[in-house]
């Protein structure tokens, strides 16, 4: 290797970006070039004062606050669009979000079913959960006692979702929300699992029996879903899929 | 709110002032927010910051003047040093100022891949993302711009040592 194109490698070399052949090289080269190694040591020491000196410039509380209440805006928006009382009242009012989320999570629901049904209903499920943790709005009623989530739930819902909490099995029962999923008010259960956050979904469905676990993967999200006493249940994370089906066989025992 | 110091971060060094930086990171998050589906789910923090990015850009691109001439504010960033001794001390200051110089300085293309690199400690894969260019094109800003770092500060420090 000479010079000239060791030279261009050396910006690459000190930041692990090389193959391992050309890390080989270059590291020869510099063994024995003068200039490339005085280059490398003035590259070193230039990350050394920029990650020191140069200021990593952090959110104020006052932007984190501004931006949460405008996502909550918007997804208050969302909400109203989505669910089928109110598309009328709202239709002057929402926007371009608004036509797009009917392209894109409406329309395709009213054209398939079946199998395909379950796909689009595993995206909502996906949007969903994003949303909620986007917006910060993941919990209405924050607490880790099944017997107080399950009461929050009676009057606002028309079906009684089952509530487990899995706490000694490691999926901590953070709290529950109502959400609107598949065209109707759905109950949302939280749970935690080290730093992941599950989003378990629950809503009547007649369409399915038994009580197998169907898995899905949507953009680096997994689910899993199972019927269970006339009621469809949708858990969703990013935590892998190996734990996320542990903890749906948990809940459904 | 996920990544929100790190979109901050890339902004308020693009757009050199905070008004300007925050008002480019809430575009952006209610962009994402309204945009996801197109997210491929491979990185969300690179994905956010391209938003970010994007949003700078054309910021930028309606306000040229503006933003090239946003000066470096001694005042808002002074520095605690901790070091007693005045000499010292107004040695490591004028180090420190002419870093953040000479990084404002920098075209954008170069100033953002040093920020994601160095700052947010990206992969250069993470880079190109962020900034929707080739790795190889992430990999010869980075030595260019590097070069013109090095360059600044041993220019302002030969002024100075002239002075």
């Amino acid at each position: 290797m000479n010079c000239e194109s060791a030279r261009e490698l050396i910006s690459p070399f000190i930041d692990s970006e090389l193959d391992a052949a050309q890390a080989a090289e270059v590291e020869r080269h510099i063994q024995t070039c003068i200039a490339c190694a005085e280059r490398q040591f003035e590259y070193l020491q230039l990350r050394t004062r920029v990650r020191a000196d140069a200021p990593y410039y952090s959110a104020s509380e006052e932007l984190r606050a501004r931006i949460e209440h405008a996502l909550h805006r918007k997804a208050a928006a969302h909400e109203r669009w989505r669910a089928p009382w109110g598309w009328i009242g709202s239709a002057g009012a929402a926007g371009f979000a608004a036509a797009l989320l009917l392209v894109f999570v409406l329309a395709p629901n009213t054209f398939y079913s079946g199998k395909a049904g379950q796909d689009v209903i595993a995206q909502e499920v996906v949007s969903s959960h994003v949303r909620s943790l986007m917006a910060g709005h993941l919990i209405d009623v924050r607490s880790s006692d099944q017997h107080t989530v399950k009461p929050w739930f009676a009057g606002k819902l028309d079906f009684s979702p089952k509530v487990k909490d899995l706490a000694p099995q490691g999926y901590v029962l953070t709290g529950g929300r109502l959400d609107y999923l598949d065209g109707r008010a759905v109950a949302g259960l939280v749970f935690g699992r080290r730093q992941h956050v599950i989003n378990l979904f629950v809503w009547p469905s007649s369409k399915q029996s038994g009580s197998r676990l169907s898995t899905f993967a949507i953009t680096g999200f997994n689910i899993v879903q199972w019927p269970e006493a006339g009621l469809t249940y949708w858990a969703v994370s990013d935590l892998n899929a190996a734990e996320l089906r542990e903890f749906a066989r948990l809940y459904s025992e | 709110m996920p990544h929100l110091n790190a979109a901050y971060n890339l902004a308020r060094w693009l757009m050199r002032n905070d008004h300007d930086a925050e008002d480019a990171v809430q575009d952006a998050y209610l962009r994402a927010f309204r945009f996801f589906d197109s997210f491929d789910g491979e990185d969300a923090r690179a994905w956010l910051l391209a938003i970010v990015r994007n949003r700078c850009r054309s910021a930028l691109a309606q306000t040229p003047r503006r933003a090239a001439t946003a000066e470096f504010d001694e005042g808002k960033h002074a520095l605690d040093t901790g070091a007693p001794d005045p000499e010292s001390v107004a040695l490591r200051k004028s180090e420190i100022h002419s870093l953040r110089a000479c990084i404002d300085g920098l075209p954008n293309e170069y100033r953002e891949v040093i920020v994601l690199r160095e700052l947010e400690q990206m992969s250069y894969k993470e880079v190109a993302t962020a900034v929707a260019v080739p790795v190889g094109t992430v990999m010869s800003r980075l030595s260019r711009g590097r070069i013109r770092l090095q360059e600044c500060i041993a220019s302002r420090l030969k002024r100075e040592v002239r002075q």
